[in-house]
């Protein structure tokens, strides 16, 4: 039978404020444990919390951005379960009434755009870190309550998802908005962006729900793509045998590259919600929320369209260009010095990006400034040296922090586009050369190509590629 | 509405309650009271009544986002029954 699966996402991301949600510590990230806790975050009798203003503000832009309804009127609640990562032994969260619902984002897969329904936004807090211990008598654990009580959202999708790629995409187009709103510094690695993913599957063309599991502990793009790909797999597999999916949460190991079950539907949670009583609820105006979308970052959607509009870029290169603010921002720095965008483009998503990655570097931080890397190519549009050896200029530059021009001078990598000069290199190949020369004059093409590589050999890839042609042909 | 032993015992669990059978039967008949009370509100029309969601008329009560330092490490574990490497050991629960 053919298969079509279903999956909706979960994302938590942590707020990068500068205090907690309810009280006044740091929420700086990799500090010893049990330094950033104070009585309320570690849930002290008769302490009293106070919402962090700057979570709302936080809230309200991402909702925003999300093409949400923002509440005119939240609350906080709290979620109850006994886990000792939760020192209060509740998780104050939202239940019935989040901070925005009702919004959407879009994504692009395959040339195709489709939008993915986000069914709510909603603000709690990050609990701590637990460190299990083995020894006698089932060991025991450590807990860091440091990151207790870091804001956080959840944001809840639509189950508008049918493929693994697309909730790939979905991710990181959360993640790339996130970002241009600076709202998170969303590190999967460090756990500041995390994803749990509800999935099932169904017949095609099936208008009823299969029964779904939940997928966890997936800490990479790649990871949640593998994850899913393997638990729809699975689910079908179990299906063709005449089986039953059980409702579970399963946990993805990605070393072994299998879901695991982690607790089935019997021992599922009844967190017995309630309102918070020590928050007071938060009615959030009209005036509120038009100031805060005043204050709206340009978002990829804009910012990539702004780049087809300006410089005729093709959609691809908007959106790569796009997917990172940093990124985007390096562009424009880039073209305003060096115009032709086509030309820029092609340089930033190639050469630069994998030098980047290769060094494990963000734009902004690049040995390279957009001003030398429209320097590079302006050399290179006046013909002062080659494609190729920009590419090897762009590398030095990287290594060494030096300027374009300087880089060209001190390696002596200026084109040679002297004709008398090449002349002579190109009689030289082709005295050395007789059979070659023969093959090309009883008609074999390709053997031009193989002259033309000799001269660059001898000129260390420095001769004008375009002139040697000319005068290879001119002798021949 | 009564409520059962049964619903007793799971809401025991779930607050890690060790309840003997003399105290479920005493809690079961409490709760029933409770509960009795509530279908007595049951009675009143509350159509035109806001739910609650706060006993304060307040809203909005926000705290600028400052940090300040919270507690010396020392201080923080003061009142664990029990810790180690500066961090509060608890008995290995895998969730």
């Amino acid at each position: 039978m053919d298969y079509e699966a279903v999956i909706g996402l979960e994302v938590h991301v942590e707020l990068k404020t500068n205090s907690k949600a309810f009280c006044a510590c740091t929420t700086s990230f990799g500090a010893e444990p049990n330094t950033h806790v104070c009585p309320v975050c570690l849930g002290m009798p008769g302490v009293l919390p106070v919402i962090n203003r700057q979570v709302i503000e936080f809230g309200i832009m991402t909702g925003l951005a999300l093409n949400c309804q923002i509440a005119p009127f939240c609350k906080y609640d709290r979620k109850n379960y006994y886990y000792p990562d939760l020192p209060k032994n509740f998780q104050t969260s939202q239940y019935d009434l989040p901070l925005a619902n009702n919004g959407y984002l879009k994504i692009n897969v395959d040339g195709e755009e489709k939008r993915i329904g986000i069914t709510r936004v909603h603000m709690e807090e990050d609990a701590g870190k637990l460190v299990h211990v083995d020894g006698p008598g089932g060991g025991y654990s450590l807990v860091d309550y440091n990151r207790a009580g870091v804001p956080l959202l959840e944001i809840v999708s639509e189950p508008d998802m049918r493929l693994p790629s697309e909730a790939r995409a979905y991710m990181e187009k959360l993640r790339s908005i996130l970002l241009y709103l600076g709202v998170s510094d969303c590190k999967m690695e460090e756990g500041s962006l995390r994803c749990d993913a509800n999935v099932s599957v169904r017949p095609r063309g099936s208008k009823t729900l299969g029964t779904k599991t939940e997928v966890k502990n997936m800490n990479s793009f790649r990871a949640l793509q593998r994850a899913l790909e393997y638990e729809i797999e699975r689910q079908i597999s179990v299906l063709e045998d005449g089986g039953k999916i059980q409702q579970a949460t399963m946990s993805w190991d990605e070393s072994r590259g299998i879901t695991t079950v982690m607790r089935t539907k019997e021992e599922a949670h009844d967190y017995r919600y309630f309102p918070e009583p020590d928050l007071v609820p938060i009615e959030v105006d009209n005036e509120w929320i038009e100031r805060v979308r005043k204050s709206l970052p340009e978002l990829p959607d804009e910012r990539s369209q702004r780049l087809i509009n300006t410089y005729g870029l093709p959609q691809y290169d908007a959106q790569v260009i796009t997917s990172s603010r940093d990124l985007a921002e390096y562009f424009d720095q880039v073209v305003a010095k060096f115009p032709d965008a086509k030309v820029v483009s092609n340089w930033i998503m190639g050469d630069f990006s994998r030098l980047l990655n290769a060094n494990n570097l963000e734009p902004q931080n690049s040995p390279v400034p957009p001003e030398q890397l429209a320097d590079l190519l302006q050399l290179q549009k006046e013909g002062t040296i080659s494609g190729k050896i920009a590419k090897q200029v762009l590398e030095e530059m990287f290594k060494t922090g030096k300027k374009a021009r300087q880089v060209v001078e001190e390696k002596g990598l200026v084109q040679i586009s002297d004709a008398d000069a090449l002349g002579k290199i190109v009689n030289e190949v082709i005295s050395a050369n007789p059979k070659v020369v023969e093959d090309y004059r009883n008609g074999k093409d390709k053997a031009l190509g193989f002259l033309v590589g000799q001269v660059m050999k001898a000129t260390k890839g420095k001769a004008n590629p375009g002139l040697v042609n000319k005068l290879l042909k001119e002798q021949l | 509405m009564a409520i059962t032993k049964n619903e007793v015992e799971h809401v025991a669990l779930l607050a890690r309650l060790k309840l003997s059978s003399e105290e479920m039967e005493a809690y079961t008949e409490q709760l029933n009271a409770i509960l009795g009370y509530m279908d007595k509100l049951d009675t009143l029309d509350t159509g035109n009544v806001e739910p609650t969601a706060h006993v304060l008329p307040l809203r909005n009560v926000f705290r600028e986002d400052v940090e300040r330092p919270g507690l010396a490490k020392e201080k923080a574990l003061a009142g664990a029954p029990e810790a180690s490497e500066g961090q509060f050991k608890v008995p290995r629960v895998v969730g």
